[in-house]
């Protein structure tokens, strides 16, 4: 994370304050107002906010249309996904120079779910690249200004470059490998895929510190029972405290939708905000990126509460 | 091995409609062992066949349809046979297929699916191992293949999709092959590989098809 600051994301995370990230999953749509409104809300609570590409391998609007538009017209920078599930290595480079002539400055790069596990099975998975490999030819584009055969590109783009990782895989040892592959392939930062369980997170943060390059833990903020359920029962490796099911089952329960509602935000604002201090206070975690999608009101009571 | 399944027989027959005398052409080495193309085999579908209205005018089983040479060879004695045929139907590999077409010059028809390169385990228990891919790189995965038992092709590890060692394609069912690879390298003692980078994987050569080898005299 050496160099020129290019992005509000890496000037946060330099500056080693606690950072907050967002998430936005524009669907089948070519409308993007809702996503911008949402975006605008939660503007100044978070520094950025990830747009996704084509998650679960559900066919959306592509993230690079939408990561543009979302920054361009709530001001608030994006993160701009991207997959090697759908692209060879041509068409991705040629969108990564699409990206950086549009302004986008974050990626986050990600091997992908794979296609039969969407709503186009019958698609040919390409996974021309890895992670890691999608991780290093980012690095060189940027660094060295080439492309993967080494020629030269004219005003090579600048980008901070993101990677994922998991803290719920199980074996660890082969993910903490990964880990290490990522930073050496030239990861600027990273974000991680949901943990509930405050240990988890805490025994991840122990093994990679010593890379000291920054981790954003990531949260989900549980709109209501429904959601928990589902994700409780769909979701590998997570698995939403009994103490928080227990509570969101007894909140379902109130039949007053306001009341409802309230007590939903009550019992979220609680778990996560004392997740938060409890991450920042004793952590070398970076930040929190907090996946809420269809739940952003949360997202500037949650920063708040978590002060 | 290459690993094949027999056709239903009424794909067969659907596929035989317009043909009335058929030849049937067996294979002596991989659908042998597979039981899917071995004399036992060809004799229950020349039953078959008859059983179903067809005239099944000789049947031989050669030893490797695949090889030229020995198509020509064991199919010499039954030049005639063949010619007054109208069909030939290879209980062979896709390759067998096509080198019988090639060299009999007659309308075949395959009884087979060829399904993968693979293992035996029992008979009735076949694995896919190797996908051809013409860079093989067994040496740095301690000799499990991520090019057929990685659905996404990974080179560098798991994907975020591997929980409690099982793959996220197909429901977790299956074990996923970064997690054997590790455990493989490390009771090897040779997590160094597994640590090292593994560069993308040059597809011109695979992208050339069909690939050949010609053997060049210096
Ligand atoms: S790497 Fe796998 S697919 Fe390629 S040749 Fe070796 S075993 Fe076959
Ligand atoms: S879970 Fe393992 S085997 Fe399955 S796609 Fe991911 S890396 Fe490949």
């Amino acid at each position: 994370m050496s160099g020129e600051t290019i992005s509000e994301l890496m000037a946060s995370l330099k500056s080693g304050k606690f950072t907050f990230t967002g998430e936005l999953e524009p669907e089948k749509t070519t409308n993007l107002n809702r996503y911008v409104e949402a975006a605008k809300k939660i503007k100044g609570y978070v520094v950025a906010c990830n747009i996704t590409d084509n998650p679960q391998s559900f066919a959306y609007i592509s993230s690079l249309a939408a990561s543009y538009i979302i920054q361009r017209d709530s001001g608030l920078e994006t993160i701009y996904q991207i997959t090697c599930r759908d692209r060879n290595r041509i068409a991705i480079f040629s969108d990564l120079l699409g990206a950086s002539a549009l302004g986008i400055r974050n990626v986050l790069a990600l091997t992908g779910d794979h296609t039969t596990l969407g709503d186009t099975p019958h698609a040919k998975p390409v996974f021309d690249l890895d992670s890691v490999q999608l991780i290093k030819m980012i690095r060189r584009i940027v660094d060295e200004g080439i492309d993967m055969n080494g020629k030269p590109i004219e005003s090579p783009p600048k980008f901070f470059i993101g990677a994922g990782a998991n803290p719920n895989a199980h074996p660890i040892e082969p993910e903490l490998i990964k880990f290490e592959k990522k930073v050496y392939a030239g990861a600027d930062f990273f974000q991680t895929q949901v943990v509930f369980d405050i240990e988890k997170a805490k025994n991840f943060l122990k093994e990679t510190s010593k890379y000291n390059v920054p981790v954003i833990i990531g949260i989900f903020p549980l709109k209501s029972y429904g959601v928990a359920e589902y994700f409780d029962k769909n979701v590998p490796g997570v698995k939403v405290p009994k103490d928080l099911m227990d509570a969101l089952a007894k909140a379902s329960e109130i039949s007053d939708k306001n009341l409802r509602r309230a007590k939903y935000d009550k019992i979220n604002l609680k778990y996560f905000s004392n997740f938060i201090k409890e991450l920042r206070g004793t952590t070398s975690a970076s930040g929190c990126h907090i996946m809420s999608v269809g739940y952003e009101e949360i997202i500037p009571l949650l920063v708040k509460a978590a002060e | 091995m290459i690993i094949t399944e027999q056709k239903s027989l009424e794909e067969i027959l659907r596929m035989l409609e317009s043909f009335r005398k058929v030849f049937i052409i067996g294979c002596g080495t991989c659908a042998t062992v597979v039981q899917t193309g071995g004399e036992e085999q060809v004799k229950q579908m020349a039953e078959r066949l008859k059983n179903s209205g067809k005239d099944v005018v000789g049947a031989v089983v050669v030893e490797t349809p695949c090889d030229a040479r020995i198509l020509r060879r064991d199919t010499r004695n039954f030049k005639n046979v063949i010619q007054s045929s109208d069909v030939i139907l290879c209980m062979t590999c896709g390759a067998g297929v096509q080198d019988v077409v090639e060299h009999l010059r007659k309308p075949s028809i395959p009884a087979l699916n060829t399904k993968f390169l693979g293992i035996i385990e029992h008979i009735g228990e076949f694995y896919e191992r190797c996908r051809a891919c013409g860079e093989c790189i067994l040496h740095e995965t301690g000799g499990i293949c991520p090019v057929v038992r990685c659905p996404k092709g990974m080179l560098n590890g798991p994907c975020g999709g591997m929980y409690d060692g099982k793959c996220e394609v197909g429901g977790y069912k299956r074990d996923c092959v970064w997690v054997l690879i590790y455990d493989r390298l490390k009771e090897l003692n040779m997590l160094d590989i597994y640590r090292s980078y593994k560069p993308p994987r040059d597809n011109s050569k695979l992208n050339v098809q069909p690939r050949d080898i010609i053997w060049v005299k210096n």
